[in-house]
């Protein structure tokens, strides 16, 4: 089975080869070829997956060259696991958006969306295989120019605006990350993530603490660098606009995918490069504790206030980046835990909401107001079905997912005195204010309206509804077999250091 | 700590030069400052790379007349990162500045906000 060492570099390959055949062919192929390259992602990671839960973690060398110079690709159980449930929801997300997506998207742009579905797909399986910090950078910014063109892909006033101010956003945070690297490579002296953490510790561990300062400066950068990319709080201004006015599919994929690639790269980076630790002992931990406590409830209010069903979608998502932020600011193993099931538990579950809303709008003449969308769920039998359970999900009802991540995120918090207080109280506030928003949707979607709108019967798109089901079943399948799930989260994070 | 400062002033122009493309990035309205604030910032960390891979007196590492010892060279790493560098910021800019091309078509200004508050009017 030594042959599995190379399926990780070998899938990024293969979506950068998909990528560039998709320019060429004609445009039923390309969609056949990306949902082939997608499946073959998820296959191969598969593979990964169960190789490194027997094997243990492996590292890949990349060229001729040895550890100090060269590059590396290093895989374990969790960067396997990530990687397959990318695959999983970017395939779920373009098959259900598929419907919209032909009448949003006119016929002369659909290679470009593929093209840059492609890229979106092989850059962020770099930033969670990758073993290189300079690596990491480069794929940040593909992954940045990918999502610019999928927020672009409709093209109106809105998504002009929205573009521009997420691309404003992201370099500026890729701007302070990259700088970050810089310092972190002067006062190291490598770029590689195994030779950087030995440095850092014997910085550390230096009784003069000569470096100690540009240390903590890099780790503020990395952190606030990758923050401000993955729409913390206060830096979340370009989110709403981007995942509310885009196609359907852009949306899902925006919400679930992009903003939680930056994220395992920054859970890479406390554990491969800094050191739990040491990120621990920074003060700058604590900073992060706080903006996600307060984006938590802040993310939760603003959605309540909004009236179109995709922007108040979007706004639960700053929420929710709040709550894995807050799960990193625990400083225990067991907030890292709740972090990173709470990444696999949203992604399932924000992308539902948007595909669900999909099919509800599309039963109430295609608006997104809220007031309009009175009485869909009985038009649209399994979009309101589907909805609901996401909203059960979001809001932490039992048998679902997000149940999970909450009593996990509530488990996690006991065993931090100080913070626990803090924790449970603003747990409980943005639970009942999810509970506020995602509730009364789902309450106007099942009362009556005097509203004639046409019924729609799913029956006769089976692909949309097939996808429905496929998602509502991760859902399930998260909040019931939890078990395994937390121990391999677990078992890839004892892996990492 | 003075003579810290003496000794590494270029490192510190380039903060200094970072802070200012930052801000130009993040505060001014009119998209092509904005963009120029962009490259002033990348500009900014390819001088700190510059600077801190150089150390006077040596070359670039390209055996010529056959001296091998490495005490003669710089490392090449810095510069090969900047080139990266370089090769990202250009592809960036290209994309800003399209992206502002098309706002420029659609709305005949360069001030993003103008374009919120047109938004805004619209109601779309």
């Amino acid at each position: 089975m030594e042959i599995v060492r190379n399926f990780p570099a070998l899938s990024i390959v293969m979506c950068m080869v998909g990528a560039i055949l998709s320019s060429v062919l004609p445009k039923k192929l390309t969609r056949i070829l990306n949902l082939l390259v997608i499946t073959g992602v998820m296959v191969l990671s598969g593979f990964v997956f169960f190789y490194t839960l027997s094997n243990g973690s492996f590292v890949y060398t990349m060229g001729r060259f040895p550890a100090p110079w060269g590059n590396e690709i290093r895989a374990g159980v969790l960067e396997g696991m990530m990687a397959f449930f990318f695959g999983l929801i970017m395939f779920l997300s373009i098959l259900g958006g598929r419907r919209h997506f032909d009448i949003d998207v006119k016929k002369s742009r659909q290679n470009l969306y593929f093209i840059m579905t492609n890229l979106l797909l092989s850059s962020l399986l770099a930033m969670v295989y990758t073993n290189d910090l300079f690596t990491a950078y480069v794929f940040v910014e593909i992954n940045t120019i990918s999502a610019c063109g999928l927020i672009m892909v409709v093209q109106n006033g809105r998504t002009i605006e929205a573009a521009i101010r997420y691309m404003v956003m992201s370099l500026l945070g890729s701007g302070l990350f990259l700088i970050g690297i810089c310092i972190l490579y002067d006062i190291t002296g490598n770029l590689l993530m195994t030779p950087v953490q030995n440095k850092i510790a014997e910085i550390a561990a230096d009784p003069a603490r000569t470096y100690m300062v540009p240390l903590v400066v890099a780790i503020a950068l990395l952190c606030s660098g990758l923050a401000i990319k993955s729409a913390l709080y206060p830096f979340h201004s370009w989110l709403p606009d981007a995942y509310g006015y885009s196609t359907v599919s852009s949306s899902a994929m925006l919400s679930s995918l992009v903003s939680k690639g930056y994220i395992f790269l920054l859970i890479k980076i406390i554990y491969r490069v800094v050191g739990f630790e040491i990120f621990k002992d920074s003060k700058i931990i604590n900073i992060l504790f706080i903006f996600g406590l307060i984006g938590m409830i802040a993310g939760s209010v603003k959605a309540i206030q909004e009236k179109d069903i995709m922007r108040m979608i979007a706004y639960s998502s700053v929420a929710q980046i709040g709550y894995i932020y807050m799960g990193f600011g625990l400083g225990s193993e067991a907030g890292m835990v709740a972090s990173v099931f709470h990444i696999f538990s949203h992604a399932a579950t924000k992308s539902l909401c948007f595909i669900a809303a999909m099919g509800l709008r599309d039963a109430s003449d295609g608006s997104k107001k809220l007031t309009e969308l009175t009485g869909a769920g009985y038009r649209n039998v399994l979009a309101g079905a589907a909805f609901t359970v996401a909203a059960f999900s979001m809001v932490g009802i039992p048998a679902f997912a997000g149940f999970i991540s909450k009593i996990l995120f509530a488990q996690a918090a006991v065993g931090e005195p100080v913070k626990m207080l803090p924790t449970v109280i603003c747990l409980a506030i943005s639970t009942i204010l999810n509970a506020a928003y995602f509730m009364k949707t789902v309450l106007r979607l099942y009362s009556k309206s005097d509203a004639e709108y046409e019924k729609v019967n799913e029956l006769k798109h089976p692909v949309y509804a097939l996808c429905l089901v496929g998602f509502v079943a991760l859902n399930v399948a998260l909040g019931i077999f939890a078990v395994p799930v937390v121990e391999w989260i677990t078992m890839g994070l004892g892996m990492f250091s | 700590m003075f003579s810290n400062i003496l000794a590494n002033y270029g490192e510190i122009i380039a903060m200094i030069i970072f802070g200012i493309g930052f801000a130009n990035l993040l505060l001014q309205k009119n998209m092509i400052k904005k963009i120029i604030g962009l490259n002033i910032m990348d500009t900014a960390v390819y001088l700190f790379l510059a600077e801190k891979g150089y150390i006077t007196g040596r070359i670039a590492p390209i055996i010529v007349d056959g001296v091998t010892d490495p005490s003669m060279y710089i490392n090449p790493i810095p510069s090969g990162l900047v080139l990266t560098g370089i090769v990202v910021s250009v592809s960036v800019t290209a994309l800003m500045l399209a992206l502002t091309i098309k706002m420029y078509e659609r709305y005949h200004t360069l001030d993003i906000d103008k374009v919120s508050t047109e938004l805004r009017k619209e109601g779309l």
